[in-house]
This record gives structure tokens, sequence and C-alpha cells, in this order.
């Protein structure tokens, strides 16, 4: 099983985001977004493409939709998607979505109809139909859209009520960002997401190679150019969408009128923002840290110097601000108002934020045009100011960075940019975080695998044996059971801590029952059966060099020398030689014998022991010391290792004048 | 596991205390103030009437609960007149708080008395509450603060931490009634008194509490997964979810299926759970007053069932309101006015939209006041949380009207809110008769004692109470009270008729259920075993799954290398990885170690065949001889294998043991080989 996600929109272009995920053959809809630029169907993603049974409707086709926020290219194709194309399953979107998107698509559906005289894609009516189907969702609720299906919210920036959703399916877990924003502004905090791990992040890219200094700056000289316009007299056009940037930039207005003590009227065009204000006020937990602990004092969305504008003020004299629907200048009051304020050299228009290739924003803001064609029989002078805002509600290259860093998904898929931009972003999450990432143009399908995990039940014992963490203690020199401490060799660290939480065990299956994890000790127990312990065994002679001085050298310290064995010296001294040049393990001193994993050495003082081998030993037996060995199979390489470095003693038996071993 | 119940429910106000052990942690449920014990105290230095005692004729309702036959009868000057003491979950000081890894608060009353074990020594649990009911229990917290500094002043500064009216000989000369307040029936509840915290204990226990939005996943210690799901009690109240490798647990507090103003009981999301902790004992109050007029009357015929999904408890809960309405109105008409010092705030958030409709409705121009340190912020609050209120009024958000009506009402200045009674706002637009919503409702602390005194002689006046207080008791300051009465009782929980239908639904393996609420029979059919537990009583829970469950990652999965055993339908492996607990789930994953690619089995059992293994050695060309039967110094049999070619070596071979003994590797290496053939082992 697989992720497939076909991307019906916003592929190598900002508009009309939408993505078909199918994960393990569950198939969520991210966004259902329109595009600004264009007017045939273009201006919807080709829901064609949607795999679906023959005649149906879109039902089946999809588990569920998500959007992430009210912006139109998040949003716009909804009730032509749900009530058009038919689809009655359930929408998720958090509160303020749910509240803010109804408003979003009237106004946009009014100045479509009524104002630009186009055919209606969708009615007021299929807009009131769609919502009904729409579950509200709270931030880092868990919704369990059925059994296999969970999706999460995670607080976004961006605009009121923005979030990215995270979805999984099985073990299998994405997470779609819609838009976000990385740095907090005036009325919005900054995104936010667990530490999750993901099969694939799919994140938008707007601005995907900008890198913005500080946005105070920025706000100065949108306040300098404003100041400065309604000082001379003119008038200002702010043209924006009903919600979101109007909120902004008004909390960021009122402060600076406070401030400066100015009387110039700020105006929202009719039936906009004011009533929007209402739904800010109650949705005030979604808003800023700042704005969340003043608001039962004053709320910051009760704006006390903004009022309605008539369409009857746009030739009043005097100067004043106005925010005016929609942005981008698509049609409607902005475009209206701007036929009769851009000839005036004293006005400023301020456009804040992307504006669609296509629209007279984007013609604004691409080159100083002196003249636009609104169509074959009318064109306009622009002779007024543009001031384009450039602090934008996107996270830059910067954030997007850190995103992916922090989330560190498996595979990345970039949409919702410009495609040269993407491009180089895409560059760079590839060589320097060495991800997997694609920027799939629109109708592509980009496939990755997904993860599984295998079930199974495991024993208390199992999950004891490596739950605890299994310390292994070694000290280089370890009290024994006489009571007497040496300090042999150089002076390793005293003592040695590991935590291997490396978990051993045996899996069983058997027929008709569930697979089962099991301590190797409790599999014998279940199959009813005695170990056969199956080892290896080696009596190791080494010749002893002048034993004497080594004594006298090495174990000076040693103050009851006279209570050990001979064995128990014999032990010591090779100790300090395998603490010297054994790295494969920590050896422990356990007094009658060392010890490294299973792996065992005793002094053997037998005269025979089954386990001597070499016939060949010749010269004085008294000469010898016998260290008998013995390792299970696991210990093989170790086993190999110190039996080499004890025959390894006889050639530097000369050298070292202490150990020699023969074999 | 194990569960133990501190303390069974009182009311709406003092939920129930437990705590469970479970996958190795400690787990608090609630820790409430039972702030009905204030009644023992007088809510002034002196009785302000010393006579009179005999004419309580006044008070209108004279069903109100009979006290106990013991004792002589109370009167205004048995009470104690002492900065009262706030009594919390019994023998609080034998406890060591540093014992408690999680607290889970189900709501806003759950959490009063928080602060008197975040600031006890060795405290460091995580505390769980949701965001609404944080806020609303903070906000509860200070108003008592600050009513409690009110009263302290009138009493003066306490002498110590162990007050004259604690000591045995006063405690004795108390009426009965009073006595069992204070000490409980057998004096073992005197050690649950305590003073009350200040502003600051309130704000370093804010600071210690982790804030959860609606059914927010939370991950305690990479083990257990905590949800809390909306209980319908109160804005913010839940039920919590946990999730552990050792079982799935549904704690359910006092419920509501349909509620007026909080969002309602999401009882599916409880549903298919091992274990159910039943902790909701509201019908155990409902039961006793049955036969008062305001209390609820079963009208549920139909299948019990049917009603989970009906608004008829709604509907119920609107009748008694506006039957509340109805007799404020005819008490403001004669002139009176009514004093509402109910504090559960869906109740005041409905009773203020509905008395000013009514007042509307009869042109009645009568100003409504709410006097509390707390209440503008409070409503602010209110209007602010879509997230948690019922389905109603989420549909207002969506239509862009405010939440509550308050709102428009305080807008209009048809409702007036003041921070205490003697602000200069208040003094400036008092007007009578009016309606006032004031606390608190154990008539002991706040504003209301002050109105109280004042309209107590009013016959026209009304003040309405909430059912669970001992209207004589609380009364008793106030007397004669020519005032009249209502008191009303709430719906506070799931009915009882509704608890069997409901549990059965949640489809639990186990149910662990309150003793005292025995009267709920469960037929003998049901899929699920119940186990009763009562007060200071600990039970151990048997284990709820049979065995924890473990996800292996794919890529270790795919270096499985199973090897059939002699025994029938079995398959073995070896599994190596690292043992991860995340999110309440055993991950074992690949590790950084590489696997050994031999695979050689490290373990053997069964016994091994001579003339099988000389077979098998000579199959690969290597040359043995077999020496048997010698006794070692155990004692064991043992035989010895001696190999001659390629090279020399011995295999010891006895019951339950072999050893392979040679100098040269790659022999070694083979006849373990050849033994591996031979004898079972992974
Ligand atoms: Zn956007
Ligand atoms: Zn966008």
């Amino acid at each position: 099983m697989a992720i497939d996600c076909l991307v019906l929109g916003a592929g190598q272009e900002v508009g009309k985001s939408c993505v078909i995920a199918s994960i393990n053959d569950k198939r969520i809809m991210f966004d259902c977004g329109m595009h600004m630029g264009h007017v045939d169907h273009r201006r919807y993603p080709d829901f064609s493409r949607i795999p679906r049974p023959q005649g149906t409707g879109f039902d089946r086709a999809i588990d569920c939709i998500i959007i992430t926020h009210f912006h139109l290219d998040h949003v716009g194709a909804l009730p032509y998607f749900t009530e058009v194309c038919g689809y009655g399953g359930p929408i998720y979107m958090t509160y303020p979505t749910k509240a803010l998107a109804p408003l979003m698509l009237e106004d946009y559906r009014k100045v479509m109809v009524e104002r630009r005289g186009e055919e209606e894609q969708f009615t007021a009516d299929h807009i009131v139909e769609c919502m009904k189907k729409v579950i509200p969702v709270d931030l880092k609720q868990t919704v369990q859209v059925d059994k296999d299906l969970q999706i999460r919210a995670y607080y976004a920036g961006h605009v009121l009520g923005a979030a990215m959703f995270y979805a999984k399916v099985g073990d299998t877990a994405i997470v779609y960002t819609g838009d976000y924003n990385m740095t907090p502004d005036r009325h919005l905090g900054a995104a936010q997401i667990d530490r999750l791990h993901l099969d694939l992040l799919i994140t938008e890219s707007t601005y995907a190679t900008t890198i913005r200094d500080s946005k105070y700056g920025r706000e100065r000289e949108f306040l300098k150019a404003v100041h400065k316009c309604i000082g001379g007299g003119g008038k200002v056009l702010i043209p924006t969408f009903a919600l979101g940037r109007a909120q902004e930039l008004c909390i960021l207005l009122e402060d600076y009128w406070e401030r400066m003590n100015l009387k110039v009227p700020i105006y929202f065009s009719a039936g906009l923002t004011i009533q929007a204000n209402m739904y800010y006020k109650m949705l005030i937990s979604w808003t800023s840290q700042k704005i969340k602990e003043t608001y039962s004092t004053r709320n910051a969305f009760d704006f006390k110097y903004v009022t309605n504008f008539d369409r009857s003020m746009i030739d009043a004299p005097g100067p004043c601000v106005l925010f005016a629907t929609p942005g981008m200048i698509i049609g409607g009051f902005s475009l209206e108002v701007f036929k009769h304020w851009a000839p005036a050299e004293k006005n400023l228009i301020t456009l804040p934020g992307y504006c669609g290739v296509g629209t007279i924003g984007h013609k604004l803001m691409s080159g100083k045009p002196t003249k636009i064609d609104l169509d074959k029989d009318t064109q306009i002078d622009v002779r007024c100011q543009i001031h384009q805002l450039s602090f934008s509600p996107h996270t830059d290259a910067k954030g997007i960075m850190d995103l992916v860093k922090f989330l560190s998904p498996k595979n990345i898929i970039l949409v919702h940019g410009e495609k040269p931009k993407i491009a180089i972003l895409k560059g760079r999450i590839k060589s320097e975080l060495g991800i997997p990432c694609y920027d799939p143009a629109n109708n592509e399908t980009v496939s990755i695998p997904s993860t599984h995990y295998v079930k199974a039940v495991a024993s208390d014992t199992f999950i004891r044996s490596c739950s605890h963490p299994n310390f292994k203690f070694s000290k280089s020199s370890m009290e024994d059971g006489h009571g007497s401490s040496f300090k042999l060799g150089n002076s390793a660290p005293q003592l040695q801590v590991s935590d291997e939480r490396v978990a051993e065990g045996i899996l069983v299956i058997e027929k008709s029952k569930k697979a089962k994890v099991l301590h190797q000790e409790e599999l014998l127990q279940m199959l009813g059966e005695k170990e056969n312990k199956v080892q290896f065994a080696y009596c190791c002679p080494v010749r002893i060099g002048n034993l004497e001085e080594t004594k006298s050298t090495d174990i000076t310290s040693t103050n009851d020398k006279l209570s050990m064995t001979d064995g128990s010296l014999w032990l010591q001294i090779l100790f300090a030689r395998l603490s010297d040049e054994f790295s494969g393990g920590n050896i422990q001193d356990f007094g009658e014998h060392l010890q490294v994993e299973s792996f065992r050495m005793s002094t053997c003082l037998k005269e025979t022991c089954p386990y001597r081998i070499d016939e060949t030993l010749q010269g004085n037996r008294s000469e010898l010391v016998f260290f008998c060995c013995t390792w299970s199979v696991a210990d093989e390489k170790i086993a190999q290792r110190i039996i080499s470095i004890l025959k390894n003693f006889g050639s530097s038996a000369v050298k070292r004048n202490s150990l020699v071993p023969i074999g | 596991m194990k569960f133990t119940c501190l303390r069974k429910g009182g009311d709406f106000h003092c939920p129930p205390c437990h705590i469970l052990d479970i996958c190795g942690f400690r787990v608090l449920f609630d820790f409430p103030l039972d702030l009905s014990a204030l009644t023992a105290f007088s809510p002034v230095p002196t009785s302000f009437n010393c006579s009179l005692d005999e004419e309580t004729s006044c008070c209108p309702r004279s069903d109100v609960k009979k006290r106990g036959n013991i004792g002589k009868p109370v009167n205004a000057n048995d009470l104690i007149f002492a900065e009262p003491f706030y009594k919390t979950v019994n023998n609080l000081h034998l406890w060591n708080a540093a014992f408690i890894d999680v607290v889970l608060i189900s709501s806003p009353m759950g959490m009063l008395g928080l602060p008197f074990l975040t600031r006890m020594k060795g405290f460091s649990a995580k505390i769980y509450v949701t965001e609404a009911a944080a806020r609303l229990g903070q906000l509860m917290m200070e108003e008592l603060v600050a009513m409690h500094m009110e009263l302290k002043q009138t009493y003066g500064a306490e002498e110590s931490d162990f007050p004259e009216w604690m000591k045995w000989k006063e405690l004795e000369l108390l009426p009965s009634v009073l006595g069992e307040i204070i000490s409980g029936k057998d004096g073992e509840e005197l050690g649950g008194w305590i003073p009350l915290y200040s502003a600051v204990d309130v704000n370093d226990c804010m600071r210690k509490v982790q804030r959860l939005k609606y059914a927010e996943e939370t991950c305690y210690n990479g083990t257990l997964v905590i949800k809390g799901f909306s209980s319908g009690l109160e804005i913010g109240s839940c039920n919590w979810m946990i999730n552990c490798p050792k079982g799935d647990v549904a704690f359910i507090s006092s419920s509501i299926f349909v509620s007026g103003h909080a969002m309602d009981f999401d009882y599916c999301a409880l549903k298919g759970n091992d274990l159910i902790l039943f902790s909701d004992f509201s019908s155990l109050n409902a039961a006793e007053n049955l036969e008062n007029d305001f209390s609820v009357r079963s009208t549920n015929d139909l299948s019990p069932l049917r009603s989970l999904y009906e608004a008829d408890e709604n509907l119920e809960e609107r009748e008694k309101l506006a039957f509340l309405c109805s007799c404020a109105i005819d008490s403001v008409k004669t002139g009176g006015s009514v004093l509402i010092p109910i504090t559960r705030l869906g109740i005041v958030l409905q009773l203020l939209e509905q008395i000013s409709a009514l007042l509307d409705s009869s042109n009645l121009k009568i100003p409504i006041y709410m006097i509390s340190s707390v209440a503008e912020e409070l409503l602010a609050f209110t209007n602010t949380i879509p997230e948690w209120l019922c389905k109603q009024r989420q549909a207002k958000l969506f239509s862009g009207e405010p939440l509550f009506d308050h709102v428009k009402l305080m807008k209009e200045k048809k409702l007036q809110v003041f921070p205490a009674v003697h602000s200069s706002n208040l003094l400036m637009n008092w007007q009578e008769p009016c309606i006032v919503f004031s606390p608190h409702w154990s008539l002991r602390l706040g504003p209301v004692v002050h109105l109280l005194r004042h309209w107590c002689g009013n016959q026209n006046s009304l003040l309405v109470l909430e059912h669970g207080v001992d209207v004589e008791l609380a009364l008793l300051p106030f007397q004669p009270m020519a005032m009249k009465v209502l008191q009303c009782s709430f719906l506070s929980g799931i009915k009882s008729q509704n608890v069997q239908p409901l549990l059965e639904m949640l489809q639990a393996k186990f149910v662990l259920f309150p003793e005292d609420m025995k009267q709920i029979s469960f037929p003998k059919a049901n899929s699920f075993s119940v186990l009763c537990y009562s007060e200071n009583e600990t039970l151990r829970i048997q284990r709820l799954k049979e065995c924890p469950e473990v996800e292996i990652a794919m890529d270790l999965a795919a270096k499985f290398n199973f090897k059939k055993l002699k025994q029938e339908n079995v398959n073995v492996t070896r599994i190596k990885g690292d043992l991860f607990i995340y999110h309440g789930k055993h991950q074992l994953l690949s590790g950084n170690e590489q696997a050994n690619s031999k695979c050689r089995p490290l373990l053997h059992w069964g016994s091994l065949d001579l003339e099988s293994l000389l077979t098998a050695l000579s199959k690969m060309d290597i040359k043995a001889t077999v020496e048997r039967g010698m006794s070692d110094s155990d004692n064991d049999n043992v035989s010895v294998v001696h190999v001659h070619e390629p090279n020399r070596a011995f295999i010891e071979i006895k019951a339950t043991s072999t050893v392979i003994t040679t100098a040269d590797e790659n022999l070694a290496s083979l006849i373990f080989e050849a033994i591996g053939t031979l004898m079972d082992g992974v």
C-alpha cells in the first residue's frame, strides 16, 4: 500500500488549491479552492479526474474533505463541488473557517454575479447547504472520521482559523499545511505543530525563495505611506477580501491613529468587515496571545475609528482611508473606487499581499503602468501612488525550511508556489536535508510508500526485560570478594555505564493465534522443553614469564597479597592486560572469573581439564598457567579476539616479561 | 491496576475524588472543596438578631429537609463565629503529594481544592484540565479568595492555624447537625479542614496546569494517552479516556446528555474501552428528593435507551427555568426584589436570557444586576468559547450572533455588572425592585450576605436557592425571614434510568460502580462485569488486556528468518531491535546494530542423539569416534565425541548441555552447524 497524491490545483502555481491524497485506500480532499486569474473552466480544479464508480457522485470517491482556511483559493470551489458536482460526505474545517468561509464565498459570489455579470457557478442557497455539511473542529482535537482515519488541526497563523491538518490512516501519517506563517503578526500567532512521525509533508511554498527581515520596518513603511498621502489630502484605497488582511491592517491603523491622534476617517466598504468583526470577537481565542490577554477589558476588534462607507462618498472631498472588497481589484466595489481615485496623483493604492496573475492588482504591482485597460472600451489613467505591502501572512523560505527540519518527514511535496521558485526550494531540500521532494504540476500524481507495522502481542517478561534499561556497570578495577581494591595499569574511567535498550526476544507464530513476542526463557516453557546449552570451551595455556617480577612491579599496591590464591592473581594480571588491549566489550572482574557477555574465563588449576586440547605442549608444566574459557555462539567474535590476545602475549612476552601463552 | 475512591460524590458543587494506579502511574481524579460545609460558620462576627428564634414561620417552604432527631435545635448563636476554614478531601495530610503522577480535572468545581495540593512539598504531578474548565475554575477560585478576604477583614486576623473552634471541647458543645458537618459521623473528617489558600497559591497552581483543547490527545511519559470529551455538565467539563499498553479506561463523571449551554455529553467517544470508572453520583441525590415538587419528575416511561437521544431532559430543565422566571416576575410585580445566589454558570446564563425576555414581554423595566468580582470577566469569557458550547449556541456563531444574550443585555444596560456591593457605580445606579445574581450559594460569603440582610424582612422579595443546600441551616443567620424562598433542583448528571442502557451501549469489559448506587440493577446477561467500590477502599482490578501489543517496524520484520519447529504448526524467529514506548504503544524498531548475517540459533532444546551426530559429522567429512557413558563429578552421564579429522576436537555431551572444544575455529563452526540440524533451536 502507498500514498498517492493527485494534485488538482496549486501545482507549480498559486490558486485553486486542491490535493487528493489516497492513504492506504482512504481518500481525502485537502482544500477545494478556486483560481482568481481565470474566468473559464480553469478556475476550478478538474474534479473529473477523481477516480469514482461510473455514474455516481463523489460520496463514495472521497472519504472526507478538509479545508485549511477561508481564503477563496482554498475554499472557493467547495459549494460548486458539493452542491453542483454532488458530494454529501463529511467536510472538516476549524470553527473560524466554518464561520467565516460563507462570508467570503457570498461576497465573492455577489461580486461575480451582480457586478461582473457572470453566470453564477453556485447560488447563495448552495453556500448555505454546503456549510451544513461542515463539521467544525477545534485545534488539536483528535477527530476519528471513521474507524481507520484520524485527523487533527494545528494552528497555522496566516488568517483567523487557518490550520495545518494531520491525517493518519493505519500506521501512515501525513500533514497538509495549507497556508501558514511562522512569525506572529498583529492579530495572529505563529504556526505551531507537534513533532510528528510523518511519511509525507505537503507544504505551501508561496515565498519559496524569499527571506524576509523584520516586519516592523515594513509596517512602518506602510504607515508612513498612508500618513503621507492623507497628510497631502489624498485618499487611500486598500483593496482586500472581506476577512484577514483587513482586520490585521485595521488593528495596525487603529493603533497608529491613537498614537498620532489622527482624525481622518477609516472606512469599510458596504456590508463587509464591520459584520465580520462580530465573528472575530467571538473567536478571540484563535488570535494572538496579546489580543487574547486584553479582550475582557477591550476587545481589539471593537474598532474605534472605523465607520461604514457609502457609494455616494466616493467623490466626497477630503482625505480618508478605505478598505474595499474584493482584493486584487478583480471587480466589484474596489474596481469602482479604483476608477475614480487612480487618476489623481495625491491618492494612494495599497496592495496587500499576493495578487494573482491576470488581476488588476497584479498589473499594478508589476512595473509602473500609467494606463490600465479594463476592457476594449475603457482605459484608466493611473497617476496615483502605488504601495505594495511587503509583509505577508505567508511563511518565508526560512520558515518553510525550519518546519521541514522540525518535522523531518520521509517525503515532501511542494505546492502553492510559482514554478521556478518551487524548483529552487526543492533542490535545497534535497541537497541540504536529503529528503525526497516533489513539485508536481496540476493533475499529476505522486506516489510514495507508506509505513506499516507488523502487529504482535508481547509477553510481560519480554517487555520487562527490555523496558527497564539494561544498565551495564563496569569498572576498570572492581572491588572483589576479598575486599581489596586494585588499581592496575593505566587508569581508565572508574565507572562506565551503558544503557542499551536493545530488545531481544523470540517471535512465535502458532496456527490461528496472534503472533507473540516472548522472552527466550518463556519459549522453552511454552514448548515444555529444557534448554540444551550448546557452548564452546577452550582451556588456553599461557607461559609464565618472569612472574615474580610482574608480581612486584604491577601490583605492589596490593596490601593483602597473601590472602590471594595464585589463580586469582594470574587472573588479575590478565585482567590488567585485557583492559589495555581488548576493546570489544566491557570486561567484568568477578574475582574468580572474568566475563565479557557470555565469554567467561578463569584460571584452571586442574591437572586434566576436558577442554584442554593442545597436546603439543612441551616444557615445564610449572611454567604454564591455564585459563579455561567458555562462551556461547553469540559471542564467538569476542572469544576469538580474547584468545588471540592471549596468544599474542607469547610474542610480546620478551618485552613485557609476564605471560606467555603457548598454542 | 488499583482504584481507590477517596471521597464519593456530593452534589454538583463537590464532585467525587478518586485515585487510579495504572501502568505504574498514579492518577488523581479531581480535587474539590466541600463548600456546603461553610454553613457551619456565621457570615458575620456576631449574631445580628438575637431574639425571635422560634418565629421561623415566614419560610414558605416548610417541607425542607427534616433535621436529624438528635440534639437540640440549632440557633444562629450556635454557628461558629470565626474566620471559616475549608473542607477538602479527607486526610489530606496523610497523603504524600509527591506520589501522584497525573491529576485529571473533570470540571471547574473539581479543581477548587487544587491550590492546596500544588503547594504541597514534593508535588510534581502533571495536571490536565480543559482550557475552558481551567479558566472557569481559576475565576471561581479568585472569586472565592476575594469573598473570603472580605469576610476575613470583618473577623480580623486569626491567631493560629489551630483555631479555638477545632478544639474537642468546643466541638462537643456544637449541636449535632453542626458537629457532623465539622467532623463527620465518626469524627474522621476533622482532618480535612484547612485555612483557605491565597491569591498567590491560586496563581502558582494555575501555572502548573496544562490546558487541553477539546478532545486534544496528550501523552504522559510516552505511556498514558489522555483525552477529554465533553460531559455536558458545565462548560469545559469532561470525561477522560486513558489509553495505555495495559488497557483502555474511560472515566465518566457527572454527565448531561443534552445541555442548554455546554457541549453535550459525548458518550459515543467513550465506546469500546476495557474499563469504565463510573463516577456520576448525581442520581443518589436526585433519588432523595423525589417528593420535592421541584425536583425531577420521571416522565420516561418509554425505553430508557431512547431517552439518551431525546431532548426531554433539556425540555424538563427549560420548564423548571421558565417556572423560576415566572416566580421572579411575580415578585418584581409586587415590588419585591429577587436574589439569586446560584453560581452554576449554565443556570445563570440561561436565567439571564429567560428573565430578561420575560421582563420584555411583560413590559417591565426592572434592572438586572450581577455582583461579583469576576462577573465581567466571566461574562466576556463565555462569549468567546464557541468550541465548548452546545450545538444551538454554536449555530449562533455561524450566523454571526453573540453566543449568549448577555452581550446584548449589557450593551442595552438591561444587565449591569458590578464587582462588589460597595462599588460606586452600583450605588449610583441602584434601583429597587431589581433582580440580582450574586454569590455565594452557601449564603456565608460574598455580596449575597449583605443583600439577604437587606431583604430578609421583605415578604415580597424572593430568594432562589439550589437544591442541596440545607435551607434551614443556611438561613439561620437571617432569621426571621419574611422573604419567600424558592428551592430548585437542576439536573446534575445521568438519570438513574439511563445509567444501565448507557453502560450497555459503551461495551466495556468491566465497570467500576459505586456501591452506594446499587439500587440500579444490572441484568444478569450484561455484556460487562460490575465491580462495586466504596469510599476509602482499594479495589484491585485484574488485567484488562491479555497482553500488551507491540508494533514491529516493517524493515525489521523483513529480516525475519522463520524456523519451523518439530512441534506442529509453530514457527519461530529471533527478533532484535530497539523497544520504544511511543504514544501508549510499544514499538520495536530496527536498531543501529547490524543484524547477525549468519542467523545461527542461540538457544537449543531437546537432546542430542549420538548416532545422528556421527552421521551428520561424517557427511561433512569430519571423522569422529565416541567415548560413552563416563560419569563426571556431578554424576551426570557424559559422552564425549572425539574428532580426529580435519583437526582435533572434543564434543562433550550431557543431557542438557553440549560443549565444543577445538582450537580450529572453522571446525568449531562446522560442528555447531551439525548440532543445529539435529536439535530444535532459535
Ligand atoms: Zn491563504
Ligand atoms: Zn493560499
